[in-house]
């Protein structure tokens, strides 16, 4: 069965290309990138190229890039930094949609007792400025905003609040992992003071990740060792992922122009299609202010986990929002933020995809879809004869 | 990802007794909307007082539309005493096993045949005097009681994996440990095992008439003013709504709601329900 592969808000293929330059850092040129000698010093090179093609993709300096673990180390380094550079305030301002790597962060700073404020969202999942204004106060040390929602591709206006922040005289840090090579990002032009990104996200592989960290913010390192990384942290690097996730930055900026046309091409003709074709069908989030790969949609009255599973079973590779799938049983707190009613929670479908994603495949997704709705719904005890007939009218 | 065994995959693929029957005997309702699950099972009995027919309608998972298939096969033939004794786990047993996180869906089959039996058997009001423990998914203390007892549960997530209780907001994670270990106490002792009654208001119909009642009652009253209301969710009895138009700017909106639309569903309704606003 050929896979098909609308699932990259959760991970991405590693490109072809960024294994084969990861490859000799495996096998011969294994030094380490600290020693003295020509052999570590080589490998240096490369480290430092690759910090070079991060911070060109994001319109950065080199210096100002940190390589971490992950997104979420860096969502964590970038929090806790902030408040241990800033020691005699204790206010966090974010929202209500943040990814688990700052929802839960500020969850404990909470608990700690430091003052959190999460922002709501509208139905659409857009933030209202004057609320942003409003929650930074004397006290406050952070506002930490996503750029792109993971679930909905809801873009926040990022570069808007940090301006307002800094106007206030407080540092801002946005979790861009799900941003960073699908949209045009120039940090330069921006008062972003940190951003989180994530190799695993844009065609490198898991567990590599890095922090921008503009030049003058104060920092701490959130990881305590030796001087890599000029002292941000510590750990002897991760050489062949970070070479790996050099690589993939150079292919996003280049694919950069094939994202926001022909990936945004696609992404809107299943949505069109879907549309069209399957009646109670509600798009979730922003249509405008979005990422070019991503659409929630939801199904009424049919349940998430089914959908995937009989997607699953047509070789489509997507998500749900639903809370079957997580084993949570609660529905996505995004969806829930937005106020998206249960009878449509329950029933939301992501699809993410990717410049490998191919215009047949979205004409596949369109024809199997609609059976396997329809199908469920005909279970449905929520599903009744008089609302097809009333969409059937329509 | 959750791994099913082949029956559960194949019931689910191929789900039998799927429908409503004609002129029903007895009917179940259980789970919600806003649970992520829901059944419906009806079934008509014989001139011997044997279950002839038997159909579901379920919202839910793989795992909830599979037993809800088992549970319609394995109850046709039998006289409602013998399907009486059909447990949670003789479902998951006719399944082949279910994940621990999706036992709650043989549960809900359990609470769906007991439902529907009580409702033949003309039991239908008689509603469960039991507190309840979980406020998130509805969940009351007697039905907390006896999945423990049934499935010999020893642990809060356990409860949470075949209840729900405790899967929300975790504030009543407290209450279910004291239940667990007054239970775990007493577990030398047979423990007592009353006849099952029909456990609360169906969430179904209570959804229902929560719907008609802001549609056809709530809402016209409001539009006259400019106003309307929406539904946004519905959790145990805290009903969550949005106001829209002239109420989401009126100042006067958190009397109307507590004075008048609270009011208007407790009279229509039920007389617990709570209505409170989610801002946006």
């Amino acid at each position: 069965m050929k896979v098909i592969y609308v699932d990259n808000n959760a991970t991405t293929r590693v490109a072809p290309e960024v294994v084969e330059e990861m490859r000799p850092y495996f096998g011969d040129l294994y030094g380490n990138p600290s020693s003295m000698h020509f052999f570590g010093g080589q490998v240096q090179g490369k480290v430092e190229e690759a910090r070079e093609r991060v911070a060109k993709l994001i319109g950065a300096r080199p210096e100002e890039i940190i390589f971490t673990s992950c997104g979420t180390e860096s969502d964590n380094t970038a929090i806790m930094s902030s408040l241990a550079a800033n020691s005699d305030k204790g206010g966090v301002v974010t929202t209500r949609v943040e990814h688990p790597a700052v929802k839960n962060v500020v969850a404990n700073l909470r608990r700690q007792g430091y003052r959190v404020i999460e922002l709501p969202v509208d139905r659409d999942g857009n933030l209202s400025m004057e609320d942003v204004a409003k929650a930074i106060t004397e006290d406050t040390v952070i506002v930490s905003v996503m750029w792109a929602n993971n679930e909905t591709g809801v873009l926040f206006p990022v570069e808007e609040i940090a301006a307002l922040a800094k106007s206030r005289g407080v540092l801002f840090h946005t979790d861009a992992v799900q941003a960073v090579g699908k949209i045009p990002i120039d940090l330069a032009e921006s008062q972003i003071d940190m951003l989180s990104l994530s190799g695993h996200k844009l065609h490198a592989p898991k567990g590599v990740g890095a922090l921008y960290v503009r030049r003058g913010t104060r920092f701490a390192p959130f990881i305590i060792g030796g001087h890599q990384e000029k002292g941000r942290r510590g750990g002897t690097e991760n050489v062949p992922y970070i070479v790996g996730l050099g690589k993939a930055c150079e292919l996003a900026y280049r694919d950069l122009e094939d994202q926001l046309q022909r990936v945004k091409g696609m992404r809107d003709r299943l949505e069109q299609g879907l549309l069209e074709r399957i009646p109670n069908s509600i798009v979730n989030g922003d249509r405008d202010q979005r990422l070019p790969n991503t659409l929630n949609i939801s199904f009424e009255y049919v349940e998430g986990e089914s959908i995937l599973l009989k997607l699953g079973d047509k070789g489509i590779c997507a998500s749900s929002g639903s809370a079957c799938t997580s084993g949570s049983l609660e529905p996505s707190h995004v969806l829930r933020a937005m106020g998206v009613p249960f009878t449509a929670a329950h029933g939301s479908i992501r699809f993410s995809l990717s410049v490998y994603n191919t215009q047949e495949e979205i004409d596949y997704i369109l024809e199997v879809t609609p059976p396997i709705i329809e199908g469920l719904r005909e279970i449905s005890p929520f599903w009744t004869g008089e609302m097809a007939k009333s969409c059937t009218a329509s | 990802m959750w791994v099913y065994t082949e029956k559960v995959k194949e019931l689910f693929n191929n789900p039998k007794n799927v429908g409503e029957v004609v002129e029903p005997d007895g009917v179940g309702e259980v789970g919600s909307l806003s649970c992520g699950d829901a059944l419906r099972l009806t079934f008509k009995l014989d001139a011997e007082g044997r279950i002839d027919e038997a159909k579901f309608q379920t919202f839910g998972c793989a795992s909830a539309i599979a037993s809800s298939s088992a549970l319609t096969e394995m109850i046709v033939g039998k006289t409602l005493d013998e399907a009486e004794t059909i447990t949670n786990q003789d479902i998951v047993e006719y399944l082949g096993g279910l994940p621990d996180k999706k036992m709650h869906c043989s549960v809900m089959g359990q609470e769906a045949l007991r439902s529907a039996i009580a409702n033949y058997r003309g039991h239908k009001l008689a509603k469960e005097e039991s507190e309840i423990v979980c406020e998130c998914f509805g969940v009351t203390e007697k039905e907390i009681e006896e999945a423990i007892l049934h499935n010999k549960l020893s642990t809060l997530e356990q409860v949470t994996d075949y209840t729900k209780a405790g899967g929300g907001c975790g504030s009543c994670h407290e209450r279910i440990e004291t239940i667990l270990d007054r239970l775990l106490v007493q577990a030398g002792a047979e423990p007592q095992r009353e006849p099952p009654t029909q456990t609360r208001l169906s969430n179904i119909q209570k959804m229902k008439r929560i719907e008609q009642t802001l549609e056809q009652e709530i809402n016209p009253t409001l539009a006259k003013d400019g106003g309307s209301i929406e539904l946004i969710d519905i959790v145990g009895d805290r009903v969550l709504v949005s106001l829209k138009g002239a109420c989401a700017t009126c100042a006067a909106s958190g009397v109307t709601l507590k004075h008048y639309v609270e009011n208007k569903l407790r009279e229509l309704v039920t007389d617990t329900l709570v209505v409170e606003e989610i801002t946006q």
